[in-house]
């Protein structure tokens, strides 16, 4: 027979004001089993785990229930605990009184009692706990990182710089992402290009570092240490092993079409790199639009290229890699802001982003450097910025502030008056949010030495009258409305989430919130990190971003990733299903129901026939222990250590004994 | 001048009263100013519509019910449709005057209050609208005797305006209405 | 043949007499039967809801149950502000159980909430379709430059009013364009006139409907169309204030929509009863159209 001991724990005021944990200990002494109960103020203070040691050795307990916080916060500290005392640490449970108890009620006396209860479940359940033991998976050497701009860079750098290998799966012919479009960085004005090509330089030339740009992660299975996933590497009709980059094929191509790199601004050919910098330096064949995919005509490519690399018969190709650990680092979008009728639906060409006017300001852009109008390419002399377009807008975009507009406007606004020292600067804003190293210091140059003029309110309409915009904007510092006509309008428009981030989290099976960020294990203490263990965030898929911030994480991120690969094995959690062979009729309805593959046919010979029939098994690296199979097996062949059917109906038991006709 | 901001529970209360004759919550707003930058009457307002909204945030009754924006105000809703955390301005600029009247603080110098009570007034009689009546009321109750008298030769001609109000009068069922709902509000 | 409520509103029987005559001779043309709700009384429009929030709703319900009592299910208002008045009742109503309560303890009888209000402009692009209404067209509006120009109250708020887009419309341009005319984009459609304070504060009206003349004369229009006797009267008769004011010639005939589906339809003018307007429409409508 289980001698239980139950730990109310205070949790300073948090439980205690509004449970009466006294109450629950001294009740807790008469549930079946419990030889020992007292509440405590912090149970998981090093005082508190001392007393559940001297507990167990003084009244010889075998089971241990604490009341206090979620599991999810510390069943490990009282799991470890348990085991420093002598027992099998899955002869504990944890009875979470806060969360779902003190927090959320405010009736001390019905609160109370549905702690009670919980307290009732917990040692109804661990008076039927079997011992578990740990086991253990070996682990693949190898970290993926999903996404090539910024954000996966850092983190590959520094797997490699651990002495591990990573693999960048990069959705575009070249890495560099959109810190490759930007002309140059805040606080600083160091030139983007100069700080991120030596770093992509870096990550093309280690041998630890393997690139699979024009590629997209399609599936991904399995568990940390060992996740199988399967890559498309897209056809680029471009050998890669045999391009050496010379650029004859893209000079001599006839098709001309808008660069997406340039934001439509300047011009690429069908064969083309996205910008001069790429990585990999080889080019790639657009086929919606090259003559010879759609026409059979043209061909030129193929002639002059010197070295036979042209493949129109390329065909896209998956792979299948595993690896240790996955770290996303996807990015994010700009927000369309053609959602806005005041601001002219996107209809007018000189309404423009943030991101068209970074390629206007770079000097290997479209327009050499120069700020034009993108209407008629003359120079743009009166500029008006306007910062949260579909930023901290609930009604129409998105609820969050972006974060880092106020800044890269500023920089903006201060570069468009070194470009041209004429050019006048307004920039319309609500709070700047200047909350970086140098960062206020930055933004008051700007209004300060370069003069910009900055007003305070939200534009309202933007609207054309002979060629120009007018913008009608107000500014509620001095109480005045204000219209400028501008030549220029760029809108500082919101970060999104990717619009396939929702798939993408599917697939890893990670949390996302409401806008489609993906979610990381804990805000402040785990940010990097998922509930999906294995799996870590990088940059701005996880919330808007700037570069110092992006970095950071990325280094963390990859960090983490490389603890978990320096073990040779890495445990893994025994609540995980079982099959009774000798009931399972091998029907494997199982196998449908799990998630995450874990269940296979597995051959054995029958105990009493002597025949050879199939069964269903788990593998325990790959089993999570949801219970899916556990519910959709007819015969009940499976059960789950940690929660087997017992437990269960051991708890149901517990509170329906006495008050079965109460509730 | 120094203001002294009323007190919590004054100013819930005051906000309480604009939710409950409009259903907008006014501390919602924080200030961007897209109502005032696109309000298109802004310019002959004394204070912009979004300063209004702010008084009222801080409980400054007095400088609400007495600037003339609550009374300049169109209800064009350019404001409500724009504005980024949806509330319907107009709505509330409604609210105010509702409070305004109920507490017998209107400006005497706005015409509009004026004109509101005698277009009342004429349905009240009518149950339709009688515009020369409506005009020569207001005419005289502002001070304005001769205001657009140089268009009425125009517009009758033109048969803009009867000098006879309408055969049919449902004056009667308006009247009825009007007393029910003043009996109601009183409540 | 369709057969629909017709509530006039005041502005209709008076500043408005033209709409209302141009509205009745194209329904019977496009086979439109409008029965006049008897006993209608005024919706209140914006002195009502400046002064009282229930005598707001209360007056365009009264209109709503009586239309209600003809056994129709919809209602046409011509006039904008009377039209969003009485959907905003309608939707207030329905959402807001006390305030329906109250609705009723005015009124003595419950509205049923059946009723579907809408705009003519809605019944011609929805109901009979813009398709039908080219194929009736005898007389092409050929290069007839026409600012559309919609207001406040036919598009705000869209949340209510669900009909066109609050900052572009389109379904009066859509209708010019398949009259044969050409429908200009221009960025004012929505701007407010200064709707109701022709009488009160005309200096208001003076600078708001000037701006929208002045705006409209340089997107190239050769005369604005509407579909609101306020927007009409504001633009029409204080033209020539404004005119003064601004030392600027405008003369842009400001025409009801269905004035110019009535021509389009070969009407004549005077049966449309375009002699009544204040800027005279008919040199712009002889020389570009050839109407008599």
């Amino acid at each position: 027979m289980a001698r239980i001991g139950v730990f109310v724990c205070h949790c300073g005021t948090n439980i205690s004001a509004t449970v009466d944990v006294k109450k629950v200990a001294e009740i807790a002494k008469g549930f079946p089993g419990v030889k020992f109960a007292t509440d405590y103020r912090y149970m998981c203070s090093e005082p508190g785990q001392d007393l559940i040691q001297k507990m167990v050795k003084e009244h010889n307990l075998t089971r241990i229930v604490v009341a206090a916080c979620s599991p999810s916060l510390h069943e490990k500290t009282f799991r470890t605990c348990t085991q420093n005392a002598g027992l099998n640490p899955y002869f504990f449970e944890m009875a979470n009184i806060r969360e779902q108890c003190s927090w959320v009620h405010d009736d001390r006396e019905e609160a109370t009692l549905k702690a009670i209860d919980i307290v009732k479940l917990a040692t109804a359940k661990v008076g039927k706990n079997n011992p578990l033991q740990t086991t253990f998976i070996p682990v693949e050497k190898k970290v993926l990182i999903i996404g090539g701009g910024i954000s996966g860079i850092q983190a590959a750098i520094d797997v490699a710089f651990n002495g591990f290998k990573a693999v960048i799966v990069e959705r575009e012919p070249s890495i560099g992402g959109r810190m490759a479009m930007f002309d140059k960085t805040f606080p600083t004005l160091d030139c983007a290009a100069c700080i991120l090509t030596p770093k992509m330089v870096e990550v093309n030339q280690s041998d630890l570092i393997k690139l699979y740009t024009y590629s997209e992660v399609e599936e991904v299975s399995g568990y940390v240490g060992n996740f199988k996933v399967k890559i498309r590497r897209k056809a680029r009709l471009v050998d890669e092993n045999k391009c050496n980059g010379c650029g004859t094929c893209w000079q001599r191509c006839p098709v001309r079409l808008p660069s997406e790199f340039d934001m439509n601004l300047g011009k690429r050919k069908a064969i083309y790199v996205p910008f001069p910098q790429a990585v990999p330096n080889v080019p790639v064949i657009d086929q919606k639009h090259c003559l010879y995919i759609n026409k059979k005509k043209c061909g030129i490519c193929k002639k002059v290229c010197p070295f036979e690399a042209i493949d129109y018969e390329q065909e896209d190709e998956v792979i299948e890699e595993q690896f240790g650990a996955i770290i996303v680092a996807t990015g994010f979008t700009m927000f369309d802001h053609s959602i806005y009728g005041e601001y002219g639906y996107g209809k007018y060409k000189n309404v423009t982003t943030g991101l068209h006017f970074e390629r206007m300001l770079n000097s290997s852009g479209p327009t050499g450097g120069k700020i034009v109008r993108p209407s008629d390419g003359k120079e743009a002399k009166k500029v008006v910025f306007i910062q949260c377009v579909g930023s901290r807008d609930e009604a129409r975009g998105m609820p969050y502030c972006s974060r880092l507009c106020c800044m890269y406007t500023a920089k903006q606004a201060l570069l468009l008056k070194e470009h041209n020292p004429e050019a006048e600067a307004y920039v319309f804003y609500i709070d700047i949010r200047a909350a970086g190293k140098n960062y206020e210091e930055f933004v008051e140059r700007v209004q300060d030495e370069y003069g910009a003029t900055y007003l305070r309110g939200r534009v309202s309409k933007i609207f054309q009258r002979n060629g120009r915009l007018m913008v009608r904007g107000c500014d509620t510092l001095s109480g005045t409305q204000i219209e400028i006509d501008a030549d220029l309008v760029v809108l500082a428009t919101a970060l999104i989430a990717r619009p396939d981030a929702i798939k993408l989290a599917q697939m890893l099976h990670i949390p996302y919130d409401q806008n489609r960020l993906f979610t990381e294990a804990h805000p402040k203490l785990a940010p990097v990190e998922t509930v999906t263990t294995g799996v870590f965030l990088t940059g701005a898929c996880q919330s808007p971003k700037d570069i110092p911030d992006t970095v950071a994480t990325a280094s963390a991120a990859s960090v983490k990733a490389c603890g978990l690969l320096s073990h040779e094995k890495l445990p893994i959690d025994p609540q995980i299903a079982r099959v009774d062979v000798e009931i399972c009729s091998g029907c494997l309805a199982c196998k449908e129901v799990c998630p995450f593959g874990a269940i296979e046919k597995e051959e054995i010979v029958d105990r009493v026939t002597q025949q050879k029939r199939w069964v269903a098994k788990v593998a325990p690296s790959l089993c999570n222990g949801c219970g899916a199979c556990n519910t959709a097996c007819r015969p009940g062949a499976i059960d789950l250590d940690g929660f087997t059917e017992e437990q269960i109906f051991g708890q149901i038991e517990s509170l329906t004994a006495d008050k079965g006709n109460e509730r | 001048m120094k203001c002294s901001i009323a007190s919590d529970k004054f100013r819930r209360k005051f906000a309480e009263q604009i939710e409950e004759i409009c259903g907008e919550r006014i501390s919602l707003c924080y200030q961007c100013g897209k109502c005032s930058a696109g309000c298109p009457v802004a310019y002959a307002m004394d204070y912009l519509p979004s300063q209004i909204t702010r008084f009222a945030q801080l409980g400054l009754i007095d400088k609400v019910m007495k600037s003339s924006t609550i009374w300049i105000c169109a209800s064009c809703q350019t404001c409500s449709v724009r504005c980024p955390r949806g509330i319907d301005l107009a709505k509330v600029m409604d609210a105010l005057r509702i409070l305004a009247k109920r507490k017998g603080i209107v400006p005497k110098e706005q015409i509009a209050p004026l004109f509101d009570g005698i277009f009342l007034g004429s349905i009240e009689k009518y149950g339709r609208l009688n515009e020369l009546s409506l005009i020569t009321k207001l005419n005289m109750a502002s001070g304005r005797p001769f205001k657009d008298v140089s268009l009425l030769p125009i517009m009758l001609k033109k048969g803009k305006i009867k000098l006879k109000p309408q055969k049919s009068n449902p004056g009667k069922e308006v009247r009825y209405l009007m007393r029910k709902v003043e009996k109601l509000e009183s409540k | 043949m369709m057969k629909v409520a017709y509530y006039p509103g005041c502005s209709l029987h008076s500043t408005a007499r033209e709409y209302d005559i141009s509205f009745q001779l194209v329904c019977r043309k496009l086979g439109i039967e409008l029965q006049e709700i008897p006993h209608w009384v005024c919706c209140g429009s914006s002195p009502a809801h400046v002064t009282s929030h229930l005598l707001s709703i209360a007056l365009p319900c009264k209109n709503l149950i009586l239309a209600e009592e003809m056994g129709l299910d919809t209602v046409v208002a011509p006039c904008a502000a009377c039209f969003n008045r009485l959907k905003i009742a309608k939707q207030e109503v329905a959402e807001d159980s006390k305030l329906k309560k109250e609705v009723q303890e005015v009124l003595g009888k419950p509205s049923a909430g059946k009723i579907e209000v809408k705009h003519p402009l809605q019944v011609i692009i929805e109901d009979v379709g813009l398709k039908k209404v080219e194929e009736m067209t005898r007389r092409k509006l050929q290069g007839l430059r026409v600012a559309s120009y919609y207001g406040c109250l036919l598009v705000r708020p869209p949340s209510v009013i669900n009909f066109d887009d609050p900052e572009d419309p389109q379904s009066m341009d859509n209708l010019v364009s398949a009259l044969g005319g050409e429908a200009l984009p221009w960025a004012f459609k929505t701007e407010c006139c200064g709707a109701s304070f022709s009488l009160s504060e005309t200096d208001i009206v003076f600078e708001l409907s000037g701006e929208i003349l002045n705006e409209a004369l340089e997107a190239g229009a050769e005369c604005i169309l509407v579909a609101c006797p306020l927007c009409q009267s504001n633009l029409d008769l204080r033209q020539k204030g404004i005119e003064k004011r601004r030392g600027k010639k405008f003369n842009l005939p400001i025409l009801y929509f269905t004035e110019l589906l009535g021509l389009a339809l070969g009407m004549s003018m005077r049966q449309l009863g375009l002699s009544r307007h204040i800027v005279n429409p008919s040199k712009l409508l002889e020389r570009k159209l050839a109407v008599t």
